[in-house]
């Protein structure tokens, strides 16, 4: 029974850039490591899985920690990995999940 | 805290020095005054799990409200009558299949609004590292084992979005009123590292959840 739907949970004024993923798309967390207040843990970087819900447009907080705008803002998704591809040793269920907000500036789509 | 009483001074901590320093600067520089601090940390005092319990009873007694909670959780608890600014509630729920934990693994982020501080080891760095990536484990410390046929969500709250667990309602609660379920929604149980109990008479306990 899906709860979520395909338009953004909470839509804000900001101006923005296009939405680019689709709810149950696969994308990857791009693999950079730039300097500054990143809110993309450096443990999901690199991992690919599907998301699972549009947040909608929020400040970009790497902009906002510097005194910035944060605009345009950029779609906010909730992305839910599988614990047994994020952790090599994980021990639990295999289809245990972990689900984290990601910024659209950190995704890129996964070839099928 | 600096305890004052006899005998028990204690210098302040770096923090705590920085934290009064930085806060007289802003008066100093008008950027907030006083009277805006005071007033803020009122409205904090004032915020508790209480409320998030309400509004878990009301969800189990009330399947359309549930629904609403479910699909949009800042909307349903505006409904509610609550005054949560700034929120943006995402209600993840409990079923004999699933069962959810929230962490905020880069800092604290926590339904301030609806909940009220955090506790302690919500922001400590054991268990903003661990739960993430032993989940079970640290469940299983909490005195929560989750059953191998139960498919665990771990939530990191990493922007915008806060979140709240909506428990399962315990099988021996029928016939209760929205208040006594309430009492036994602790605030654990919004996290996710406890699940509500029905002690043996309604209105007596409060069920799991450590302080």
């Amino acid at each position: 029974m899906p709860q979520v739907t395909a338009r953004p949970q909470y839509p804000t004024d900001h101006p923005s850039v296009p939405l680019r993923f689709a709810l149950g798309e696969r994308v990857r967390v791009r693999k950079s490591y730039p300097l500054g207040h990143i809110r993309t843990p450096y443990y999901i970087r690199g991992h690919s899985g599907v998301v699972e819900r549009l947040c909608g447009n929020f400040a970009v907080p790497e902009e906002l920690a510097q005194m910035r705008s944060g605009l345009p803002a950029q779609p906010l998704y909730r992305v839910r990995f599988l614990q047994r591809e994020v952790w090599p040793d994980y021990r639990g269920r295999c289809d245990d999940v972990v689900e984290i907000e990601i910024f659209q500036h950190w995704l890129e789509p996964v070839r099928p | 805290m600096n305890s004052e009483e006899s005998g028990n001074y204690r210098p302040l901590s770096y923090f705590q020095l920085m934290e009064v320093s930085l806060r007289e600067l802003l008066v100093e520089k008008g950027v907030v005054t006083d009277a805006e601090v005071s007033a803020t940390l009122e409205d904090m005092r004032t915020r508790g799990p209480e409320t998030g319990a309400r509004v878990v009873a009301r969800a189990w007694v009330d399947p359309a409200f549930k629904a609403r909670l479910l699909e949009n959780g800042t909307r349903a608890c505006e409904e509610f009558g609550l005054d949560v600014p700034a929120l943006r509630l995402v209600v993840v729920e409990n079923t004999p299949q699933v069962h959810n934990v929230i962490v905020c693994t880069l800092c604290s982020c926590y339904p301030r609004m609806l909940l009220g501080l955090p506790p302690d080891w919500y922001k400590s760095g054991n268990y903003r590292s661990r739960v993430v990536r032993e989940p079970r484990v640290v469940l299983a410390e909490f005195g929560l084992q989750v059953a191998d046929d139960v498919q665990l969500r771990v939530h990191d709250s990493t922007a915008d979005m806060r979140y709240l667990v909506l428990p399962m309602r315990p099988a021996d609660t029928a016939g209760w009123s929205e208040a006594q379920l309430a009492a036994i929604v602790a605030r654990d149980c919004m996290i996710g590292v406890a699940v509500p109990r029905a002690p043996a008479s309604p209105g007596l306990g409060s069920g799991l959840g450590s302080e």
